[in-house]
C-alpha cells in the first residue's frame, strides 16, 4: 500500500505520470507532461490530507442508498436495429465496427 | 528423467448461461447471426446508459455454484474492471473481485482407478465480450490490417469458475473439464459447447520436481478450446517448462496460446501491458444479499447429478460400475435410460442396447438421443420380441436400423418385412433334412468330430432361412439328427 | 414585464386565460435568444425549427380543450449531457461533437409526455467538470450580470438560460454543485434532489455515485413542479429509489415557525467573501424573525469534503470516460494506422485539458499500490461525511450555507489553477458526497450587482422541508433583480 504524502511526502514523478496515462489510453507532450505533473502534484497533496483521519472501524460507503437486489426479469425487450447500432459508428465494414490494426 | 517431475495445473473455465437475455439488458441472446442485431443502448456502451440485473442469471450462477459444492456468499457486490479492448464496449468489465458469488467448492474427478478432488476457489458472474474478426487472409489477429467488432455476444451471462492448482497432469485436466461439462448440463442453464465457445478454458500451468511443495513459476496457456486441444496443449507446456528447466533456464511468466495446428503453444507476440485492471464497486448496481429461502428454493432445482446417479443406477437397476457412469455422465442417455426402465424390466438389456448400437448409429449420423426417432416405448417392444424368441439378435439389429431411421413400431416393421424367427420345429426338420444331404462333407466333418463344421451347417439353415431360423432350436436338431 | 421573464406557472396561468398562445411563448424566448445570445453563448444547439412546430401542435391540443399541464407548451433547455433521442448530445466535448442519440434519458421522456418544448441544448463544461463553464468545446459561455465573469458551472449554459430570459426553465446535473453553483452567480433557483430521486438513466456519466438531474427555475413554485414531473422510480437505473412521490407543490407553504435550522460553521469561514457572509446572516435574521430556530453546528469531517470528492469523483470518471474510445461513437483520429494509437491520439485530442486531468487523478487513484490510500480511504471518510449529517438532522430539519464561497468571478481567474477553482465547490461538495437534497436560492446581490446564492439543505427524502423553508424565504427575500442585458 502506498503511503499517502503527510506521512512521508511521495511526490508523483513524469515517469508515474506517463505510465498513468498508458493506462487511461491518453497521450502529453512532453511539455504537458512536465505541466501535468505539477498539478497533479499539488491536486494529490492536497487531497493526501485525508490519510490522517481516523478511520479504524468505519466500513467504505459506495451507496449512499440502502438499496439492495434490484434485478430485472429475463425477458426480452425490443433491441436497436443494425442500422442503430451503428449510426454513429467512425468506420464500419460488414455490419461490423470496424477498428485499425490490433497492437 | 521426465518422472522427476510433477505438473502443478489450475483451470480458469468461462461458462455462458442460457437464460433469455443479457446479463444486463434486455437483448436476447444471439446464435451466430447476422452481426450487431442484437445490441442496445447498454450492451453498446452507449453514453448514459445503465445496467440492470438479470435475475435468473444470478439464480443460474448459484446453481452452479452449489452444485460445485461452493459456499454462497450472503452479500455479493459486481466491481469494473477496468482495461480497453475493442471488443468491449464500455472498456471495462462489469465483473466480481474480492466478493464472488461462491467460494471454497469442489468437484471430485474420477480418473479410472482414483479420484482425484479439485478444490474451487470461487464461482464468479461476469458478462462476456463481443467478437472480433479479423480481417485478412488468414484471420489471425497478428496478421491482419484491421478488425470487425459485433456485439451480439456482448453481455451475454458468463461465469467464470477458477480452480486452485490442484490438478496434476494433463489427463486429469481433460477429464475435469469432462465431468465439469456434465455437470452443468444436468443443470440445464448452459449448452456448453465448446465448439460454439459457450464453454471455454484457459489453464496456468508450472512444473515442479516430484516432491516439492513450492509451486513453480506459471504460464497461462489459452485457447484450449476442446478436451483434446486441452490436454495436447497441457502435454505440449508441460514438455516444454521441463526442458527449460533441464538447459537450466528459467520459465517466463507469459500467457501463451495455443496453436491447434502446430500443437504448440506459442507466446503472445504482443507484450501485455502489466495488469492493472483498477477494480472498484460498480456504482451503478446495488449489493445483492442472497437470503436463505433463495438459495434453498435453487438447491431444490438441482437435479441429481451424475456421481449420485451413478451410484443409484448401480443398486436401483444392479448395472454394472462402467455401465451405471457411461449412463449417468450424459444427461439425455440417462434420462432415455430410466423412461425405458419403465416400460421393460432388464436394466441390463437396455443398458447394453443404449451404450452399443444405438450409441453407435447417434455418433455415426452426429445425433442426440433426445433428437433420435426411437422412442423408449418402441425400443422396449423390440427387447420383448427379442425375449420371446421371435426375432434373433441378427435380425433385431435390422429391425432396430430400420426404427432408428423410420421411428417405426418394431412390431409391424417385423411383420412387414416378414422377419419373425421360424422356431417351428417341423418347418426346421425339413430345412435342415435338406441342408444335410447337400453337404455331406460337412456332414462328414462333424462326424470326425470337428465341432466347427457345425456351425458351417447352421449358416446354412439360416442362409435358407434369410435368417430367421431360431438359432438355438436349429443347433438342436442337427446335433440330435447326426448323433 | 417580458414573456421571457415570467415563470412556468405564471405563463400557464395566461395561458389558460387565452390571452397568450404557445407559439408566441417560444417565440418571444426566441427572440430574446438572438437578441442575447451571442453575447452568453448559453446553448449548443438550437431547435427554433421543431419547437415552434411542437408549440403549434401544443396550441392545437389546447384549442381543442385539453386541460393545460404545468409546462405544458414551455420551452426548455436541456443540458447537453442529458441524451435527447436523434439530437446530438455533445457533453460539450469534442469527443462527441457529432454524437445522435439513439434513445432518450428518462427525464426525456417523462417530459415528452408532458408535451414540454425542447428549447435547445444548453452549453456546460466538458462532461459537467468545471466550476466556471470555461471548459468547454463550443466556448465559455457568460454571466448575463456581468458578461466578463463566469456563469458558474458545470451547469453554467442552464443557469444562464434562465436567468437572461432564454428558457422559462431549464434541466442540469449535479455532481458536487453543478446545479446550485452556477444558479447561485447567475441569481436563479436551482435544485439537486436527494440521490436517486430522478432517474440517472440517459444523463452522460461523469461520478455515478454523485450524479444527480435537476430544474434551474426563476422560483420555487417552478422548482417544485418539474419535480413532480421528474421525480420517481425507474425501473432502468438500478439505483433509483423506489418510493411513492409526494406531491412537491404541497410543500409550499410560507410558514417556518418552530422549524430547526443549522448553519454549519465549517461552511462559514475561510474563503468565504464578506458580502456572501453578511447575507447569510441577514438571512438568518429572517428566519428568527419569521419564527425559526437557528443555530450553529459543527460538520467536522466537512474538512475532508472536498479531498474526498476529488478522490471519488476522478476515480469514477476514470471508469465512466473510458467508453469514449472512437470505436462505436464519437470523435476518431483517423490517422492512426494501430488501434493503441487510435485509442490515444483520438482521447488525446477529443478530451480538454481539464477532463484529461481528471481521468488522470481518477486512474492514479485506482491504479495498483494506491487503491487502498486513496479511494477506498476516500469511501471511508464518506462514511463519516455521511454520519455527521445523519448526527446534524436528528436536532435539525433543514442547513443553511452560502451555495457558493463568492459571487462570479472573473473568466480566466481562476483557470491556470486548477485547484483554486476546485474550492469554489466547498458548500456543495458535501451534499452530494451524502446524497441530500439541497437548493440554492437568490439571497441578494452584492455591491457590485452580482447574485449571491443561499443553499438549503436538507436530509435524505426531507425534500418537503427543503422545500418549504426554501418557498417562505424566497417570499421574506422577495429578490426581484434581473440582469441588465
Amino acid at each position: 500500500m502506498a503511503v499517502l504524502r503527510g506521512n512521508l511526502m511521495e511526490r508523483i514523478s513524469k515517469d508515474d505520470v506517463k505510465h498513468v496515462a498508458k493506462l487511461a489510453e491518453l497521450e502529453f507532450s512532453e511539455k504537458d507532461i512536465e505541466k501535468i505533473t505539477s498539478q497533479l502534484d499539488r491536486i494529490l497533496e492536497h487531497v493526501a490530507n485525508i490519510s490522517s483521519v481516523n478511520t479504524e472501524g468505519i466500513t467504505p460507503t459506495s451507496h449512499i442508498l440502502d438499496i439492495k437486489n434490484v434485478f430485472r426479469d429475463d425477458m426480452a425487450e425490443q433491441s436497436v436495429t443494425q442500422e442503430s447500432a451503428l449510426k454513429n459508428a467512425p468506420d464500419e465494414a460488414n455490419d461490423g465496427f470496424k477498428v485499425p490494426k490490433i497492437d | 528423467m521426465k518422472n522427476e517431475y510433477e505438473p502443478v495445473i489450475g483451470l480458469e473455465t468461462h461458462v455462458e448461461l442460457y437464460t433469455n437475455t443479457k446479463m444486463f439488458c434486455g437483448c436476447r441472446l444471439s446464435f451466430g447471426e447476422e452481426k450487431n442485431i442484437y445490441t442496445c443502448p447498454v450492451c453498446l456502451g452507449h453514453p448514459g446508459s445503465l445496467p440492470v440485473i438479470n435475475k435468473k442469471a444470478i439464480e443460474y450462477a448459484v446453481k452452479i455454484a452449489l452444485a460445485l459444492n461452493c459456499k454462497i456468499k450472503k452479500y455479493t457486490i459486481f466491481h469494473r474492471k477496468n482495461y480497453f479492448y475493442p471488443d468491449m464496449p464500455k472498456n471495462y468489465q462489469i465483473s466480481q473481485y474480492d466478493l464472488p458469488l461462491g467460494v471454497g467448492g469442489y468437484l471430485d474427478v474420477d480418473i479410472g482407478g482414483y479420484i482425484r478432488r479439485v478444490w474451487i476457489t470461487r464461482v464468479h458472474m461476469e458478462e462476456d465480450t463481443g467478437k472480433l474478426l479479423h480481417k485478412g487472409t488468414t484471420g489471425r489477429i497478428s496478421e491482419s490490417e484491421a478488425s470487425i467488432v459485433d456485439f451480439n455476444r456482448a453481455g451475454t451471462p458468463l461465469i467464470e469458475i477458477v480452480t486452485e492448482p490442484d490438478i496434476r497432469s494433463p489427463e486429469e485436466a481433460r477429464e475435469y473439464m469432462i465431468v465439469l461439462r456434465n455437470l452443468i448440463l444436468f443443470l440445464d442453464v448452459s449448452d456448453c459447447s465448446m465448439e460454439e465457445g459457450s464453454l471455454r478454458c484457459d489453464a496456468n500451468v508450472s512444473v515442479r520436481k516430484t516432491g516439492e511443495d513450492k509451486i513453480g513459476t506459471k504460464t497461462e496457456i489459452k485457447n484450449l478450446n476442446s478436451f483434446k486441444f486441452l490436454q495436447k496443449g497441457l502435454e505440449y507446456e508441460v514438455k516444454r517448462q521441463i526442458k527449460v528447466l533441464e538447459a537450466g533456464d528459467e520459465v517466463i511468466q507469459q500467457t501463451r496460446h495455443y496453436d491447434s495446428k502446430t500443437g504448440t503453444t506459442k507466446a503472445l507476440r504482443f507484450k501485455e501491458e502489466a495488469h492493472d485492471y483498477r477494480y472498484f464497486p460498480e456504482p451503478d448496481l446495488v449489493p445483492i444479499y442472497i437470503e436463505d429461502k433463495m438459495i434453498e428454493d435453487i438447491r431444490k432445482t438441482i437435479p441429481e447429478l451424475p456421481s449420485v446417479k451413478a451410484k443409484r443406477f448401480e443398486k436401483q437397476y444392479s448395472l454394472p460400475k462402467y455401465d451405471s457412469n457411461f449412463l449417468a455422465n450424459n444427461k439425455d442417455l440417462s434420462d432415455y435410460f430410466e423412461q425405458c426402465c419403465r416400460h421393460y424390466n432388464n436394466a441390463k438389456n437396455i443398458a447394453n442396447w443404449i451404450m452399443g448400437d444405438f450409441s453407435a448409429l447417434l455418433n455415426k449420423e452426429k445425433m442426440i438421443i433426445k433428437d433420435s426417432r426411437v422412442t423408449p416405448e418402441n425400443l422396449c417392444k423390440m427387447l420383448e420380441i427379442i425375449d420371446k424368441g421371435k426375432i434373433n439378435s441378427k435380425i433385431a439389429k435390422s429391425v432396430f436400423e430400420e426404427m432408428f431411421s423410420t421411428g417405426g413400431n418394431p412390431q409391424k416393421i417385423i411383420e412387414d418385412r416378414g422377419l419373425e424367427q421360424i422356431s417351428d420345429e417341423g418347418l426346421l426338420e425339413a430345412i435342415i433334412e435338406e441342408v444335410i444331404k447337400d453337404n455331406p462333407g460337412a456332414v462328414e466333418q462333424f462326424k470326425e468330430g470337428k465341432d466347427k463344421a457345425i456351425d458351417f451347417l447352421i449358416g446354412r439353415v439360416m442362409a435358407k432361412t434369410k435368417g430367421k431360423a431360431n438359432p438355438g432350436i436349429v443347433n438342436d436338431i442337427i446335433t440330435k439328427k447326426l448323433s | 414585464m417580458e414573456i421571457h421573464y415570467l415563470t412556468a406557472h405564471q405563463l400557464k396561468d395566461i395561458l389558460e386565460k387565452k390571452q397568450i398562445s404557445c407559439t408566441e411563448i417560444v417565440e418571444s424566448v426566441y427572440l430574446r435568444i438572438e437578441e442575447v445570445g451571442d453575447r452568453l453563448n448559453s446553448y449548443i444547439r438550437l431547435e427554433k425549427e421543431s419547437a415552434l412546430s411542437r408549440a403549434g401542435e401544443v396550441d392545437k391540443l389546447i384549442s381543442a380543450g385539453s386541460d393545460i399541464e404545468d409546462f405544458m407548451g414551455m420551452p426548455i433547455a436541456i443540458k447537453d449531457n442529458i441524451c435527447t433521442k436523434n439530437i446530438t448530445t455533445t457533453c460539450a466535448s469534442r469527443i462527441l461533437e457529432n454524437y445522435i442519440p439513439i434513445y432518450n434519458a428518462t427525464v426525456i421522456d417523462r417530459l415528452e409526455s408532458r408535451n414540454y418544448i425542447l428549447a435547445g441544448k444548453a452549453n456546460m463544461d466538458e462532461f459537467a467538470m468545471g466550476s466556471s463553464n470555461e471548459n468547454s468545446y463550443f466556448g465559455t459561455v457568460k454571466n448575463p450580470w456581468d458578461t466578463d465573469r463566469v456563469p458558474g458551472g458545470s451547469s453554467g449554459g442552464p443557469a444562464v438560460c434562465v436567468a437572461a430570459g432564454e428558457a422559462v426553465c431549464s434541466l442540469g446535473s449535479d455532481t458536487g454543485g453543478s446545479i446550485r453553483q452556477p444558479a447561485s452567480l447567475c441569481g436563479v433557483v436551482g435544485f439537486k434532489p436527494t440521490y436517486g430521486m430522478v432517474s440517472r438513466y440517459g444523463l452522460v456519466a461523469f461520478a455515478s455515485s454523485l450524479d444527480q438531474i435537476g430544474p434551474l427555475t426563476r422560483d420555487v413554485e417552478d422548482c417544485a413542479a418539474m419535480l413532480n414531473i421528474i421525480c420517481g422510480y425507474d425501473r432502468k437505473d438500478s439505483t433509483s429509489i423506489n418510493v411513492e412521490v409526494p406531491d412537491y407543490k404541497s410543500f409550499l407553504k410560507a410558514d417556518i415557525k418552530d422549524m430547526r435550522i443549522g448553519v454549519p460553521k465549517e461552511l462559514m469561514v475561510e474563503g468565504i467573501d464578506r458580502e456572501v457572509k453578511e447575507a447569510v446572516y441577514r438571512i438568518i435574521k429572517l428566519v428568527e424573525d419569521m419564527g425559526g430556530i437557528v443555530e450553529e453546528i459543527s460538520l467536522p469531517s466537512l474538512e475532508y469534503a472536498l479531498s474526498v470528492y476529488y478522490i471519488i469523483a476522478p476515480s469514477e470518471a476514470s471508469s465512466n470516460l473510458s467508453r469514449f474510445d472512437g470505436v462505436r461513437y464519437g470523435y476518431r483520429n483517423v490517422e492512426a494506422r494501430t488501434l493503441r494509437e487510435m485509442y490515444r491520439r483520438s482521447r488525446a485530442e477529443g478530451f480538454g485539458d481539464e477532463v484529461k486531468r481528471r481521468i488522470m487523478i481518477g486512474t492514479y487513484c485506482l491504479s495498483a499500490g494506491y487503491y487502498d490510500a486513496y479511494y477506498e480511504k476516500a469511501q471511508r471518510v464518506r462514511t463519516l461525511v455521511i454520519n455527521d449529517f445523519k448526527k446534524a438532522f436528528e436536532k435539525f430539519d433543514v442547513l443553511i450555507s452560502p451555495t457558493s464561497p463568492t459571487t462570479a468571478f472573473k473568466i480566466g481567474e481562476k483557470m491556470e489553477d486548477p485547484l483554486t477553482m476546485y474550492l469554489s465547490d466547498i458548500c456543495t461538495i458535501p451534499v452530494n458526497l451524502a446524497g441530500l437534497p439541497a437548493i440554492s436560492i437568490p439571497a441578494g446581490l452584492s455591491g457590485s450587482k452580482l447574485p449571491i446564492g443561499l443553499q438549503i439543505i436538507g436530509n435524505v427524502l426531507r425534500e418537503d422541508n427543503v422545500l418549504k423553508v426554501a418557498y417562505s424565504l424566497e417570499k421574506a427575500i422577495g429578490f426581484t433583480g434581473r440582469p441588465g442585458l
